[in-house]
């Protein structure tokens, strides 16, 4: 904390020494990224996620009451028409209700929400729609199959490109810490029973693209310094690079994150589980290219050697 | 140094102008209006009459309309308030028949920024209001039909030929199956298919006394039986969202077997199942005269047509339908392909008839629901028309020709021919319906968080980068702004993930100023002029930028390919705001940098 107020502060040239990449912090890091992978994993295979109908199926009303809504009454009418398995809850106000129901084995799953809308919306307790959401099972199944090979491709995109561009070490580095991002954010959802739906989904893949963006911006520097920092150690140039991006990354994520926090409050609720999503995500891919990426980086062993000369430079005034 | 050329800033200042017009619509508001539209495969027309009889419509209920707007197509009626839009709407679908008419809501953008093709952006169902299907066709059903159909025409054409078969069915693993007890009649059965029907491949097993064939769709005609499919139930929801009075519905093909229904602005979810669902068939009569024996039906323009009772062909006996040009005489033509049953029995029907007129009568089921002393009623309602009459020019039975169209005439008729009934049965695997009242919510939330999202930002740039901030700063406006020009002008929809989109790219674009900005600090710690600062900060930040944001594009590429609705307007707007965080943030706040400090003596850089 005291160190983002210094760095907002006007006259701040502050440097920063921070030991980053000693061996003993590293492997502190390591054991702490190692152990949080392994409880996102347990908890998801042993707790699993608490998905959304995107992916269950089955159907999903808002209903929003003239009157404050009676929970109670609203599961019994549900409860004793036939509706065993409806779940009520309060959604944003007591004015709001939101019903959810499995997927049924009858044909008519499709008439479903007009039925229960004619249930509920009697004299005494007028109702209006906001959300119906219907999904049927094969829906969930297209969606995580959609979002496995949106993950391949990045993945195989991500490797050509930073193996292209920087050195194959730095692009299985990079994959590393794309990968322990949405395992985490999976994880936190998993262990806090948050429910996980087709927002969230893309709220993961967006955070794959922005702490890929992260980790390159540090590795752009490590390998600029490498080569001009020619009798210090990998370890000691790495250091000084995170150091020398420190504040950038801070910038950043910062002004990323505090986008992120105005969605979160002021987003509505539809879109809370997105936004926190994106909070953990930033949180999390912020520290994953610190201390994931370059890490990573150090232990593949790279060296001064791996990188090619820098590409000639073109013209600076046919630069935007 | 550090100076652009004339040329530059203006090319930047033109873009920029450019961006702005093409963002401006999303600022004008909306007008409640009523959109009048030729109903489906309807010969009318919007003219001088049309808009004759609206204003009298409208002159009678006492409403004077903001303006009327009109083309060929269509016509847009503008009114002051959503009252009058209502009255003017319900008394106008009674006016008009053979019109679609629609309410609407249409932007006030004036003319001047139309005329350049300026719109506001295409706002998705959860920020307006309105249902959301995701049908999914089912085509083992479809191809199961056929497989039938196929059996019912091998039955016949062996009987025919006089040929002794000992099965012929439905295979229940798929095929239509047929045996005999000798060698010879199976190769020949076996010949016989295959040249009238070339979409089948055969799969011939010989046992004593049991010699069989099963004949199933090549791969070929699979992929055209189900793409045909897909277009035909397209084409029949087309027609039936259109009696809905839909301004904007989207029907599209998604995938190999589903199709997205997208009704803007309709909350009645129960009628639009009802429409999309219900069916209608065709029959084939002779035209009778007035009397016992016949009927009274109306053709599309009211007068009545005497028809006789006796069906000769339903529309299901209709195996395809498509519109050409007859060869002999090179006019318009619909080529009907008939099964086999229906075949034999037109072919007894024309030989009788030959020189006497045939109709086509269109027969649609529709079920509406309506409350009778506090009861739910469910009325089947049966709408029968004669959409054409035809003379038989000689005797004919599976496949003829229907002459003496128009050419557009034609096109309609073949379309509702195939377009009668659903080609496969079709389920609904998606429904989302938003209220309008929390699709104006979801607006005003989505905008309040950009807002507040990016004064914040601007707020903590500002305080670090004093002067320089204010450029970093408008640019991530001008980026805004180009965001939503390049999302208006592409006509992207917009959704509330969307909206969460342009936020997150707020907090994403500044990373490219910043990056420039640390770097000129450290060009000043070097201890460098100001002048060689700034220069070498865009510079050496460039590498950078570039490398960081085409890795977060090969992401959001990514996600856009394989996503699906709400994921696909989140993966456009980040990728659009990407490309243009790379040109405000670089470009354009270099061309602002070096305008006011190029070619000028600084001392110090407030920074």
């Amino acid at each position: 904390m005291k160190g983002i107020l210094e760095i907002l502060r006007m006259s701040s040239y502050h440097e920063f020494n921070y030991r980053f990449m000693d061996k003993s912090r590293r492997n502190l890091w390591a054991m702490i990224s190692i152990a949080l992978t392994l409880i996102s994993i347990g908890s998801f295979l042993t707790k699993g996620m608490v998905l959304g109908i995107d992916f269950t199926g089955g159907t999903l009303l808002e209903l929003r009451y003239v009157q404050t809504a009676d929970l109670n009454q609203v599961r019994e009418t549900l409860h004793g028409n036939g509706y065993k398995d409806a779940m009520v809850q309060y959604f944003g106000s007591s004015h709001d209700v939101l019903i959810r129901l499995g997927m049924r084995e009858e044909k008519n799953s499709q008439t479903i929400s007009n039925e229960i809308i004619k249930l509920l919306d009697t004299d005494q307790n007028q109702v209006t729609v906001r959300r119906v959401e219907f999904v049927g099972p094969q829906v969930g199944k297209d969606l995580i199959e959609g979002g496995l090979w949106a993950m391949f491709y990045t993945t195989i995109g991500i490797l050509i490109y930073v193996a292209v561009r920087f050195e194959k070490r730095f692009a299985a580095a990079a994959i590393l810490a794309m990968l322990h991002d949405p395992i985490l954010i999976i994880g936190i959802f998993s262990l806090f029973e948050l429910e996980f739906d087709l927002t969230v989904l893309a709220a993961i893949l967006a955070i794959v693209g922005y702490s890929l963006n992260d980790t390159i911006v540090v590795f752009d520097r490590i390998r600029d310094n490498l080569l001009k920092i020619r009798k210090e150690t990998t370890e000691e140039v790495m250091n000084i690079s995170i150091n020398e991006t420190l504040v950038r990354t801070i910038m950043t994520s910062l002004a990323t994150l505090i986008t992120v926090l105005a969605l979160f409050f002021l987003g509505g609720d539809l879109i809370h589980g997105f936004a926190l999503a994106l909070i953990i995500g930033i949180v999390v891919g912020t520290y994953s290219s610190i201390y994931i990426a370059s890490a990573a980086a150090l232990w593949l062993g790279i060296k001064r050697a791996d990188l090619m000369p820098v590409t000639p430079k073109e013209n600076a005034a046919d630069r935007p | 140094m550090n100076q652009y050329s004339t040329w530059k800033y203006l090319a930047i200042l033109g873009v920029l102008l450019l961006a702005t017009f093409y963002a401006m619509p999303n600022l004008f508001g909306e007008d409640p209006a009523v959109q009048i539209s030729a109903a489906y495969a309807r010969d009318v027309k919007i003219d001088d009459n049309t808009q004759k009889t609206v204003e009298e419509t409208l002159k009678n209920l006492q409403i004077a309309p903001k303006r009327i707007e009109r083309d060929d197509k269509q016509m847009l009626i503008r009114f002051n308030d959503t009252d009058e839009q209502l009255k003017a709407s319900s008394a106008l679908k009674t006016a008009l028949s053979g019109f679609v008419v629609a309410q609407n809501l249409a932007s006030t953008t004036p003319n001047w920024l139309l005329a350049i093709g300026a719109k506001p952006m295409y706002l998705g169902l959860d920020l307006r209001g309105g249902i959301h299907f995701l049908m999914a066709i089912d085509m083992q059903t479809a191809i199961r039909q056929d497989e039938e159909r196929f059996s019912q025409e091998f039955r016949n054409l062996f009987r025919e030929e006089k040929m002794r078969y000992k099965t012929v069915q439905r295979n229940t693993q798929g095929g239509a199956f047929i045996s005999f007890t000798d060698l010879v009649t199976r190769d020949k059965a076996v010949n016989l298919i295959k040249t009238r029907y070339p979409d089948l491949i055969s799969k011939t097993a010989d046992e004593p006394e049991n010699f069989s064939a099963t004949f199933t769709y090549t791969p070929q005609a699979l992929k055209q039986v189900k793409d045909t499919a897909i277009e035909q139930n397209l084409t029949t929801l087309r027609n039936r969202v259109n009696e809905l009075g839909v301004a904007e519905p989207v029907i599209q093909r998604q995938g190999e077997d589903k199709i997205v229904v997208q009704l803007p602005g309709v909350q009645d979810t129960a009628r639009a199942k009802e429409i999309l669902g219900s069916t209608a068939t065709l029959e084939f009569r002779l035209v009778g005269e007035e009397g016992a024996g016949s009927q009274q039906m109306k053709n599309r323009d009211g007068h009545p047509v005497w028809l006789k009772r006796s069906v000769i062909v339903t529309g299901d006996q209709i195996s395809n339908a498509s519109s050409g040009v007859d060869q002999q005489s090179g006019s318009p033509a619909v080529m009907v392909r008939l099964d086999g049953k229906g075949a034999k029995r037109m072919y007894e029907t024309t030989k009788e008839n030959v020189k006497k007129p045939m109709a086509v009568l269109f027969i649609e089921n529709k079920v509406t629901t309506s409350v009778v002393d506090g009861k739910e009623v469910k009325n089947r309602q049966k709408v029968e028309e004669v959409i054409n009459v035809a003379t038989i020019q000689e005797a004919f039975g599976q496949n003829f020709q229907i002459t003496g169209l128009a050419n557009n005439e034609a096109i309609n008729l073949a379309l509702l021919l195939r377009a009668g009934a659903l080609k496969a049965p079709m389920e609904i695997v998606e429904e989302r319906t938003i209220g309008p009242s929390l699709g104006k919510e979801n607006i005003k939330q989505g905008v309040n968080s950009i807002l507040v999202g990016f004064l914040l930002v601007v707020i903590m740039i500002s305080i670090r980068y004093r002067q320089f901030g204010i450029i970093a700063n408008a640019s991530l406006f001008l980026n805004v702004i180009m965001l939503i020009s390049l999302l208006s002008i592409m006509q992207a929809t917009l959704t509330l993930p969307g909206l969460a989109g342009i936020l997150l790219t707020i907090g994403m674009a500044i990373d490219a100023n910043v990056l420039i900005f640390e770097r000129i600090r450290e060009e000043i710690k070097i201890g460098n002029s100001p002048q060689a600062c700034i220069y070498a900060g865009y510079e050496k930040a460039w590498a950078t930028i570039l490398d960081s944001n085409v890795t977060t594009l090969i992401g959001g590429l990514a996600l856009f390919s394989f996503g699906s609705g709400p994921v696909k307007g989140f993966a456009i707007t980040l990728c659009l705001g990407i490309l243009t965080s790379m040109f405000t943030a670089v470009t354009v706040s270099r061309g602002m940098t070096n305008w006011f400090y190029g070619n000028r003596k600084i001392d110090k850089l407030s920074i």
